[in-house]
């Protein structure tokens, strides 16, 4: 981080001190690959990949919907490992990635919380119902905008990396609790079709898409996570400032 | 000078929920709001649905565990409340005694607490909802103890972390919220199954999920509660 400004500033207009971090920086060469593929992948996608028989063109929210909802757990795991390792090393990068990838984990969430109903109203025939990843992955939702509000109203930086810390910790662990408790109502979604023993049930060309679609999401949630870590290093130190 | 020697852990967390409840014995104002919450409650629910079309016995295993998680939020608000005046809570970082003790005592005054509500409830739930909790008295009492062990577990730190952010009032309940989800509905689901006659073997699993919460929770949250405290 030896372009964050800030910190060496001195008496720069406030203006100046924020814009100057974005203006050292260039351009950002991750989200620039990141959305280049997912382009790639949007266009095999809708152009190059068959229309599912029985589901129609419905099927292709499969290729966003599936990789976001990886991607949110990804980035509430990185949350949980960077809230112990917080914990245990007190170092306050750490909280600020968890801050980072709990923000994009939340938007990425919201893709899989919109995209679900588009396609569950044409194919299940119901924009909701109380399935058990449905469910699971509303509370999820709940869990980490709950954790963005809790950062939101503290002031302190070592309480609100504390507190904050905690929460991802516990939010993790009431995960397998929350899954257990609403598998035991019966599930509408599918069983898996990628990862299980036997070979995967989807033709040859959609699991390509689909696994291109993987990759792509995660390369954009590395973009994300990196410029949202950024962001959240000039606000740390920007902070830092205001209180010297 | 007399030698004092430092309390064990079980004798401080007593001492401090021993302190909690005796203020609360004293004022008696939470305990009573929280009982009429949820009498009110348990009433104005019954207003909700159409008697006719859904049969109480349907009803009445939702409203009391709605009920006990609002009311029991209400308890849970006040637990580390009253330690802000006067700065309370430093007396109890300043005392000689493991930081966990402080958790396990407010955690054993707020399960009294909610249990007391839930004592007043239950009974209040079976004579307005004409309930025959008899039968299966035993196994209710003992899933109403497990949930309210997780209720109160978790419940307990998010008040510790609550009092100390802007939105004390509202953090409290959207914080824990989605933690009672694994401890309400196996309880609500366990309490219908054995208020419409079915034997407790049917709810076997729904137990398990709350005795593991309970062990997993009781845990975490003495483990990770000194970390809400300022250093």
């Amino acid at each position: 981080m030896s372009d964050t400004s800030v910190g060496g500033g001195g008496g720069g207009a406030p203006v100046a001190a924020a814009r100057a971090p974005a203006k050292g920086r260039g351009t950002d060469w991750l989200l620039l690959v990141a959305v280049v593929l997912v382009v790639i992948t949007f266009v095999r996608a809708i152009y190059f990949t068959p229309i599912e028989a029985s589901q129609g063109a419905a099927q292709k929210i499969f290729y966003v919907h599936a990789p976001s909802a990886w991607v949110a757990f990804l980035a509430f795991g990185i949350v949980a490992v960077t809230s112990i390792l917080y914990l245990w090393l007190k170092d306050p990068k750490l909280d600020l990635a968890a801050e980072s990838s709990a923000e994009v984990g939340v938007v990425f969430t919201t893709m899989v919380l919109v995209s679900g109903p588009l396609w569950g109203k044409p194919v299940w025939g119901t924009w909701w119902t109380w399935d058990a990843r449905l469910t699971l992955t509303l509370f999820l939702w709940f869990i980490y905008v709950g954790y963005l509000v809790l950062r939101g109203a503290i002031e302190d930086p070592g309480m609100r990396a504390r507190y904050s810390a905690v929460l991802g910790i516990l939010g993790a662990l009431l995960i397998p609790f929350i899954h257990l408790s609403v598998y035991l109502f019966r599930t509408l979604h599918p069983m898996p079709i990628v990862l299980k023993p036997s070979a995967p049930s989807l033709p040859k060309q959609m699991l390509e898409t689909l696994l291109f679609a993987f990759v792509s999401f995660t390369v954009l949630f590395l973009a994300f996570l990196r410029s949202r870590y950024r962001l959240a290093i000039d606000r740390a130190a920007r902070e830092a400032e205001e209180r010297r | 000078m007399r030698e004092a020697r430092p309390l064990s852990l079980a004798a401080a967390a007593l001492l401090i929920a021993r302190k909690d409840l005796a203020i609360e014995f004293r004022t008696r104002t939470a305990f009573f709001s929280a009982v009429v919450f949820a009498l009110l409650g348990i009433v104005i629910f019954y207003f909700a649905w159409d008697p006719t079309a859904v049969a109480t016995i349907d009803l009445a295993p939702g409203v009391l565990w709605v009920i006990f998680t609002f009311a029991g939020l209400l308890g849970l608000h006040r637990s580390f409340g009253i330690e802000l005046a006067d700065r309370a809570i430093d007396g109890l970082l300043g005392a000689p005694i493991p930081r966990e003790a402080i958790y396990l005592g407010k955690a054993l005054a707020n399960l009294v607490f909610v249990g007391a509500v839930e004592a007043i409830a239950i009974p209040a739930v079976a004579l307005f909802y004409n309930m025959p909790f008899g039968g299966q008295g035993l196994a209710i009492v003992a899933i109403a103890l497990l949930a309210t062990i997780g209720l109160v577990a978790v419940g307990t730190l998010f008040s510790a972390m609550a009092v100390n952010t802007h939105l004390a009032e509202l953090l409290l309940p959207m914080l824990s919220l989605p933690f009672f989800v694994p401890v309400v509905m196996p309880a609500a689901q366990a309490t219908a199954r054995l208020l419409a006659g079915r034997p407790v073997a049917e709810v076997a699993s729904w137990i398990r999920i709350l005795v593991a919460f309970d062990i997993a929770f009781v845990v975490a949250c003495m483990l990770a509660f000194p970390f809400t405290l300022e250093e």
